[in-house]
């Protein structure tokens, strides 16, 4: 298992240095370029070209792409073009608004939409079921914008019950932070809610039609017992799956509700690099996000095991 | 009663924080905050490095100027005390304020005044006019500033006093002599706030706190002069890029101000109770339709004429802006609104004609090239200044073919000068702040330098510049304006571009909001928030 973890945790650098050289080309050779930007609308051409020496960006690309590898191989991700402050740095401002939404969506999401599924499974073609189904359809379509707005009216604009807006951290006091990050939260869970409730429902009732499952039931195990330690159980691989799936769903739709909710984050950051071309933060931004993908993967792995002792690797 | 050494630390332990948070609480009631959402991030904090209007914006807050523009458009002294001319209108000196001082708490000089201009005077265009004429740039002492000019020159005070970016903030001399073409690494100003850098969170929020040291002039605001007093304790501005949640939180009172409010969302939030929307910058924005006088077709004046006589600004304003509370016809180069504008040479062009149109594309031998109009989908106004060009161009036969792209790339692209096939361009739209078009000099799109000094499209009309030199140089008013008449009438015949009409982008506030300055940059000192 080790050599295992070991081998795969080594083949993400082959993995990151691809990422990182097609990231570098995708940006060097498209449209665009930061020193017009920058140089505004009354700067001469000579202006635009001091300031590309400046930055660099007149160097072969070969040349360039080597000075950011270095930098990179050291630790650094570069400076920002724009704010001349490190890309770490404000990675590092960002990257706690955008964990916590993923996690508090992802927990409220499997905590929500599992028993869901189950439940479906279990009341399998009647009206529970079917009610479950609808909303999980429902979820499935509805855009993460559309269902925003209409949280923020609801519950902000009408109620006044919740902020429209922004984010509080956990550290400056639990009770601001929940009333920052509930409409978000629910925004974004929507849609896992009724991709994880489906493929659980899929899956356990798969598993309820198996022999044990008969088996159990025909030794008297109370019903609960056999949905939650026979059937659960042994459905759970494909739960996982979805469940490490969605993480890469997550990352898009941060950028959304980032933006709905003006929750300063990393989709946002990323965004804003891209219109004004900052390739350093966009650069350091999609490797970032490739990284956790690749992590994200090998942690479903490992879980794998752990559902299923007959996986070993 | 006794107490365990266990249950003492967990009180001591729960009561500290407990006690911090009260006079968080209490130092934050007592503190007066103005919640803004400006209408861009703030990405550069460098006034002079970008010409970016959020950092002039920013510049404001921090820095201050030797002169500034009043209400009226007239430059007024603002660091500056006393100034005096020489009789041959040669030399200019200028004499400090007393009790000016940076944000770090050595006094303004000279010197550091001097190196300022300097390092203005390298990036900005009217900057590097004045530099042109200019002999020599001294400190007589530390309070005075002599400026020597080869000749003389109606624009000094116009310049040093320029309202708008590249504005020509005073910083102190160890950082003036940066690079203009690098950033500073520090933000050091002597203006009314004081930017905390440490609280900057770029794509997001920016904070200013009030400057205690800061001697406002006594006379009463007055646009970008006058008395600067900073009237709340902390200015923040907050910044989100979606319009909606912007107008949600100015509604709810999560924000006090909203610096641009899109026309299409501007009746909502007017019909919201404690929400004020209104025009706060007299002279809107000119929209621009610029063609490329370097490429076929367009370097044929007649077919430049022929667009112009496409133009109908109601059409163009209406597709664009649609609410007519914000947007008027204006049939002038200068800013309507501003001392120079004047209908000269826009007869011809007040009311479109097709069949003159037609006829000047068959003069002209248009051949059913196709034109290239490039047009930025991320900005909503030019987007649809794009689609209505599109469609007149090919109401009177011309092929248009219309490329969708984001701004980032029609700015790299437009500097391009490569034929059509190559990467070139034949038309695109962008618009000018009033403040930045109130004479023909810095009214860039009047150039007529060519490829070698001209802005994008390179206008090719050595009369036109000629002519703008002429004005530059003229220190009577009344020349003045007839010169600017003549220069708009001569770029009208030569085509050099075409004004789509003009528009307001209105300010929404909460209504507990107190003395807003009518400027076309908006300012944050004099307002007060009554909570």
């Amino acid at each position: 298992m080790l050599s295992f973890i070991a081998k795969r945790v080594l083949a993400t650098i082959p993995v990151m240095g691809v990422v990182a050289l097609f990231v570098f080309l995708m940006l060097r050779l498209g449209p665009g370029d930061p020193a017009t930007v920058i140089a505004g609308d009354y700067a001469s051409p000579a202006d635009v070209e001091r300031i590309r020496e400046q930055l660099g960006l007149n160097q072969p690309i070969v040349t360039q792409f080597g000075k950011w590898i270095w930098t990179l191989l050291q630790g650094d991700l570069g400076i920002s073009i724009f704010s001349d402050l490190p890309v770490a740095k404000l990675i590092g401002q960002r990257v706690e608004p955008t964990l916590v939404l993923a996690l508090t969506t992802l927990i409220f999401s499997v905590l929500v939409a599992v028993p869901l599924g189950v439940i479906a499974a279990w009341k399998s073609g009647t009206w529970i079921d079917r009610t479950i189904m609808v909303f999980s359809v429902a979820g499935f379509s509805i855009p993460v914008f559309v269902l925003g707005y209409m949280l923020i009216y609801s519950f902000s604009l009408d109620l006044r019950w919740l902020p429209v807006q922004g984010y509080k951290s956990p550290f400056d006091g639990l009770i601001p932070f929940l009333r920052h990050i509930t409409l978000p939260t629910l925004a974004l869970s929507v849609i896992y809610i009724a991709l994880i409730a489906r493929i659980t429902r899929a899956s356990v009732l798969e598993v309820l039609g198996e022999d044990y499952i008969r088996t159990a039931r025909a030794k008297g195990q109370a019903e609960s017992k056999v949905l939650l330690v026979h059937a659960l159980k042994n459905a759970a691989v494909p739960i996982v799956t979805v469940i490490g799936l969605g993480i890469a769903l997550l990352i898009g739709g941060v950028v959304i509700t980032e933006s709905v909710f003006n929750i300063p984050g990393l989709g946002r950051l990323v965004v804003d690099a891209i219109l004004k071309r900052d390739y350093p933060i966009i650069q350091g931004l999609i490797l970032m996000f490739s990284f956790v993908y690749v992590l994200v993967n090998l942690a479903i792995d490992i879980v794998y095991t752990l559902v299923d002792p007959r996986i070993r690797y | 009663m006794k107490f365990s050494r266990r249950a003492l630390l967990m009180a001591a332990a729960v009561a500290a924080p407990l006690a911090a948070m009260a006079s968080l609480s209490s130092t934050a009631a007592a503190e007066k905050v103005l919640r803004v959402i400006p209408h861009a991030d703030l990405k550069n904090i460098d006034p002079i490095w970008t010409t970016a209007y959020i950092t002039r914006n920013h510049g404001y807050m921090v820095y201050d100027t030797l002169f500034a523009m009043d209400e009226n458009l007239k430059p007024q002294p603002q660091m500056v005390d006393t100034w005096t001319v020489s009789d041959d209108k040669l030399t200019w000196t200028f004499k400090l304020r007393d009790g000016l001082k940076w944000h770090d708490g050595n006094p303004v000089t000279a010197e550091d005044c001097v190196a300022s201009l300097k390092r203005w005077g390298k990036r900005d265009g009217m900057g590097q006019a004045l530099m042109d004429v200019t002999a020599s740039l001294t400190a007589a002492d530390d309070k005075t500033i002599v400026m020597k000019l080869k000749e003389p020159y109606g624009l000094v005070l116009d310049s040093i006093g320029k309202i708008s970016s590249n504005v020509p903030f005073m910083m102190p001399k160890r950082l003036a002599e940066t690079d203009p073409f690098k950033q500073v690494p520090e933000i050091v100003g002597s203006g009314p706030f004081i930017f905390k850098k440490d609280l900057w969170q770029p794509g997001a929020k920016v904070v200013y706190v009030k400057n205690p040291n800061y001697v406002p002039r006594s006379e009463p605001p007055s646009g970008a002069a006058g008395g600067k007093i900073a009237k709340v304790d902390r200015v923040e501005w907050l910044y989100i890029p979606d319009s909606q949640t912007a107008m949600n939180a100015l509604i709810s009172g999560e924000v006090d101000y909203y610096e641009q409010a899109p026309a299409d969302l501007a009746p909502i939030i007017a019909k919201e109770p404690g929400v004020v929307v209104e025009v706060n910058d007299p002279l809107g924005a000119q929209g621009m339709l610029r063609m490329n006088h370097q490429l076929p077709p367009f370097n044929n004046p007649k077919l430049r004429q022929a667009v112009l006589h496409t133009i109908d600004q109601n059409i163009y304003l209406q597709a664009a802006v649609g609410n007519p509370d914000f947007y008027k016809a204006c049939y002038s180069y200068y800013a309507c609104g501003s001392p120079l504008a004047s209908e000269a040479g826009f007869g011809p062009y007040k009311k479109p004609d097709l069949a003159a149109a037609k006829k000047l594309l068959a003069e002209g031998g248009y051949d059913g090239t196709p034109i290239v109009l490039m047009q930025p989908t991320d900005v909503p106004i030019l987007s649809a200044f794009s689609l209505v060009t599109a469609q007149r161009l090919r109401e009177i036969g011309m092929k248009v073919d219309l490329q969708a792209m984001d701004w980032s790339t029609l700015t790299s692209r437009r500097a391009k000068k490569d034929p059509v096939d190559q990467g070139g361009w034949n038309i695109f739209h962008t618009w000018w702040i009033g403040g930045d078009i109130t004479n023909p000099v810095l009214a860039t799109g009047l150039g007529g330098g060519g490829v070698e000094r001209a802005w994008f499209g390179w206008p090719d009309d050595p009369e036109l510049e000629k002519m703008r030199s002429a004005f530059a140089r003229e220190g009577d008013a009344a020349k003045q304006k007839a010169l600017a008449d003549a220069i708009q009438t001569r770029a009208l015949k030569t085509g050099t571009h075409g004004n789509v009409g003009t528009f307001f982008v209105p300010v929404a506030y909460r209504d507990n909001v107190k003395g807003l300055i009518k400027s076309p940059v908006q300012f944050f000192w004099n307002i007060d928030v009554q909570r």
